[in-house]
């Protein structure tokens, strides 16, 4: 046990949720004989899934600052209409009216974030209103129609990698990316490593370490093979291109940067934040500000997949989006989560819904058992803590550091 | 092991024996065979640094850690006990009072007397009764508020006798009091020490927590020190004629010749000055929590401030460093001569300003964080590129001042939450030191930090004025501000009431500056 939790690197937390995902996908495909490591079925939870993993990415910063977002769902309904509209009545270029989408989406959040960042209203209120102001104005904008939208716009929902070169048997674009995906793992453990020696701070054992970035490494070529080897037309989805590349730039912005340092800084101890110079309004500001946009990326991703968009897109997605930071491990207190334990939490829950789906459980059913899949989460991540062990996934994912034996705590 | 049982027996007097406890978690060994003895109707101080022990100890004691989680025994009035929670403790009568006080603000003094031990009327709290022995309590501990008054408004000094108020009405026989008078300041200290020698009389047996010597050999019998988690010794304060240093000698285990370390200060030109400062009160308009204070620091030059709490000494302070309490009304700030406004924390940090809170857990550090990015949480522009943090120059920098001021932990990514009070002192002042601050200011810099630690932290301000820099002290401690400042202004009422070098101050002049306004400053203040 010791030896797995040192290949992966990280607590038990995020130890148990990476096993909880292979577990259930290994419970499914039993179950289901197979069907959820279908290309098909991997391409599909990908697709159908990706509008709420780019709002968790969201979610989680908003988490760690502290706040939360009920309006995602009807924001991203709101620009969704907005879209669709600009393109049938102006005919605008689908690429146009992306940025449009992206504008509306900043103004909104702009517009949120100043009630919450400057005026000082609790999110939960804020938001709570623009859940309702938002829905309103879809259903307002669109008469409550649907309004369809065109092909050339369904690509970053519903589109894939082409297929170009040699014809090898696999969609050749998806196995590249794949591969790149792949190289870049190994070089940054040796990166990481390098540096980690050279400071004298290697913490994990080298053994340890390269297992792990195999493992890895062979996941990420398992995922491709399934997704290159799919039906004629289908192969890596444009949307799961997005979401990864999403992931890449947030994931590198809340360890990395000073502003991703002060959200966290912000979220754990606002006071202390303040009084270290950080400009807490304006993360509050941005963190908000920056939810709304990714809500409306993922409504326009969604409306793209679905081919229209409607008066009822994105009833219920705040409560994905949420579930999946909580799963992943951020704290409602604020200061904790992150990106990539976000993700994870929301595939656990995507698998979860695809393989219930699969095996024709009812929609009643898959809701009580998410349900309690999310309280068992939390739960275990309450009960980590009062047994003192590290429970803090974004502390130690940031580290990437193995728990280190507490010391010099002789609790005074 | 017969003679010990043997002596429990003879001595009938003892209230509380703990034998050998031993308390571990995970990774350490908190507490290794403590022994204590305490005899009924004492008052039995325990001391040691910081991490020695001690709020382990007592919670061993109370039922916080129940019984299986630790080793060893407790024998309480003659019998064994095996407390498995803190509502078993206190049903024999054991009543912890932490440090932290466990007062509800928004409920009523009453209210918070009796939570948990209502008194009901056919299910209905029968609140005649309720107000008339919460102020038959209050009576008992000296306060003549209104049992409705909410536990907010009321001030720290007040609530400590609240919750001694809710440990009588538990019929307590053996008080825990951690860290009382921390919070404290002289006046409620010494009304708290009067209220605990009274109980002392009525039979009420006391442990008490606490780092004020002085205030432990004025009213403690006897006194058990704990040094890494194992009891020293235990000794008799009148028998033994203990004094500050023979308790200091057995907490750090050695003999400390003086709790300042050397030092002569080079005094430079003077660096920061601030004229006519006047701040308003965010909370109540038209209250000025400064008024009009002048007052200059020299580089290389340790300058203190003493105020009683609620002088407005920390108003002062954090008004200046960016305006980062109530609203400016007046005044002006001059560094190296030159005016400059900062409106805002970063503009301070930047015009070379440091401000090392009080209360390090509320305002200083974020718990969730690791020293590396405590470290250097107030200056990331210094270790980033294009706002991407070097990690690597990240772990230097924290590397270099574990190193330097000799903070007590395996390595940098260690959380802060989990150091002692000394060393996440230590890791503030790294995170200030960072910002290569011209001025550094310090608010209670010792506040909750034992004695050892201590000396190494007026080492570092020290250093750090030797180094040609600024140095303000704000303290509650006297005899701190006499053995480290060079100068030392007085507070009253937000106004500065007096300057006094460091040849002329004494605690007794001080004390009166600090409890007058003269004519002149009430003045100013008009």
């Amino acid at each position: 046990m010791k030896k797995l939790k040192d290949i992966f690197g990280g607590d038990t937390r995020q130890f148990g949720m990476i096993f909880a995902l292979v577990a259930l996908i290994v419970f499914f495909q039993v179950m289901t004989n197979g069907l959820v490591l279908k290309p098909e079925n991997v391409i599909n939870i990908f697709n159908g899934n990706s509008y709420i993993l780019v709002m968790a990415i969201g979610m989680v910063l908003v988490i760690i600052a502290g706040h939360i977002d009920l309006s995602v769902g009807s924001v991203a309904a709101a620009v969704g209409i907005v879209v669709a509209l600009l393109m049938r009545d102006t005919g605008m270029h689908w690429v146009v009216a992306v940025l449009v989408g992206l504008v509306v989406g900043a103004i909104i959040g702009a517009w949120q974030g100043f009630w919450v960042a400057y005026v000082g209203i609790p999110a939960f209120i804020v938001t709570l209103s623009g859940m309702m102001v938002f829905r309103g104005l879809n259903q307002l904008i669109g008469k409550s129609n649907t309004i369809p939208v065109g092909e050339d716009f369904q690509v970053i929902g519903a589109g894939y990698l082409p297929e170009i070169g040699p014809n090898t048997g696999y969609n050749n674009l998806t196995v590249l990316l794949g591969l790149i995906l792949v190289a870049s793992v190994v070089f940054g453990a040796v990166r990481t490593r390098r540096n980690q020696v050279k400071i004298g701070a290697a913490t994990d054992s080298a053994t340890a370490l390269w297992i792990r970035t195999g493992l890895i490494s062979a996941a990420i070529l398992a995922v491709t093979l399934l997704m290159a080897s799919g039906r004629k037309g289908t192969s890596f989805p444009v949307s799961g291109l997005i979401l990864g590349a999403l992931v890449l730039i947030y994931g590198f912005i809340s360890t990395r940067t000073i502003i991703g340092r002060h959200v966290y800084a912000v979220g754990g101890n606002r006071h202390a934040a303040e009084l270290s110079g950080v400009r807490s309004k304006r993360v509050n500001f941005l963190v908000m500000m920056n939810m709304s946009i990714l809500a409306a990326l993922a409504g326009m991703m969604f409306v793209a997949r679905s081919n229209a968009s409607g008066p009822f897109d994105g009833v219920g997605w705040e409560l994905d989006a949420i579930a999946a930071v909580f799963i992943g491990g951020a704290a409602v207190t604020g200061g904790v989560g992150t990106v990539i334990g976000s993700i994870v939490g929301g595939l656990v829950m995507a698998v979860l819904n695809n393989g219930m789906q699969l095996l024709g459980v009812g929609a009643d059913l898959t809701q009580i058992i998410k349900g309690l899949v999310l309280l068992i989460a939390v739960a275990f991540d309450v009960y980590n803590k009062m047994q003192g062990r590290p429970s803090i996934i974004g502390l130690l994912m940031r580290n990437s550091k193995k728990a280190a034996a507490p010391v010099s705590d002789k609790a005074a | 092991m017969l003679s010990d049982v043997g002596r429990w027996q003879l001595v009938s007097d003892v209230i509380l024996e703990m034998r050998n406890i031993t308390k571990e978690f995970p990774g350490v060994k908190a507490l290794e065979n403590v022994s204590m003895v305490v005899r009924r109707g004492e008052v039995h101080a325990i001391c040691g640094e910081n991490g020695a022990g001690k709020s382990t100890l007592m919670k061993v004691l109370s039922g916080v850690w129940p019984h299986g989680s630790y080793t060893g025994e407790i024998i309480y009035d003659g019998k064994p006990v095996e407390f498995k929670n803190i509502r078993q403790s206190e049903h024999a009568g054991i009543v912890i009072i932490h440090q932290e006080l466990a007062l509800i603000p928004e409920l009523s003094i009453a209210e918070n007397i009796f939570l948990g031990n209502e008194y009901v009327k056919s299910g209905v709290i029968d609140w005649v009764e309720t107000n008339r022995k919460a102020r038959e309590l209050l009576a008992h501990v000296g306060l003549n508020d209104e049992p409705q008054t909410a536990i907010k408004n009321i001030g720290v000094g007040k609530q400590q006798l609240v919750e001694i108020a809710k440990a009588l009405n538990k019929d307590v026989r053996l008080l825990i009091l951690d860290e009382p008078t921390a919070a404290l300041n002289e006046d409620d200290s010494q009304h708290l020490l009067g209220l605990i020698d009274e109980l002392r009389r009525k039979g009420i047996t006391c442990i008490i927590i606490s780092h004020k010597l002085n205030e432990i050999e004025q009213i403690a019998d006897s006194i058990t020190i704990i040094r890494d988690g194992q009891s020293v010794e235990t000794l008799d304060v009148k028998g033994d004629k203990v004094d500050e240093d023979r308790i200091i000698r057995g907490m750090v285990g050695r003999e400390m010749s003086s709790r300042f370390p050397d030092y002569t200060p080079a005094i430079g030109d003077k660096f920061v000055e601030v004229r006519d400062w006047t701040v308003e009160s965010p909370v109540i308009p038209g209250r000025m929590v400064c008024k009009g204070s002048n007052f200059y620091v020299r580089r290389g030059e340790i300058v203190g401030f003493a105020g009683l709490m609620g002088a407005g000494r920390t108003e002062l302070m954090r008004s200046i460093f960016g305006q980062s309490y109530g609203i400016f009304r007046s005044g002006e700030l001059f560094l190296d001569g030159k005016p400059v406004s900062l409106r805002s924390v970063p503009a301070a940090i930047d015009a070379g300003i440091g401000y090392v809170t009080e209360d390090r857990k509320v305002l200083g550090l974020n718990l969730l964080d690791d020293i590396k990015t405590t470290t250097v949480s107030a200056k990331l522009k210094k270790i980033s590129k294009h706002s991407v943090v070097d990690r690597r120059a990240e772990f230097e920098a924290a590397e270099g001042y574990r190193k330097s001021l000799r903070t007590k932990t395996p390595t940098v990514n260690e959380g802060v939450g989990k150091l002692s009070g000394g060393n996440q002192q230590k890791v503030v002042l790294a995170k200030w030191l960072f910002t290569d601050p011209e001025l550094l200011i310090l608010d209670e810099p010792t506040r909750g930090i034992d004695v050892g630690a201590k000396y190494e932290i007026y080492g570092i301000i020290q250093e750090l004025a030797k180094s040609g820099k600024a140095v303000i002290v704000v303290s509650s401690e006297l005899p701190e501000l006499l053995g480290l400042s060079d100068r030392i202004y007085t507070i009253c009422e937000g106004a500065i009431t007096g300057c006094l070098a460091k040849g002329e101050a004494t605690q007794e002049n001080l004390m009166k500056l600090m409890t007058t306004l003269s004519d002149r400053s009430a003045a100013a203040s008009a």
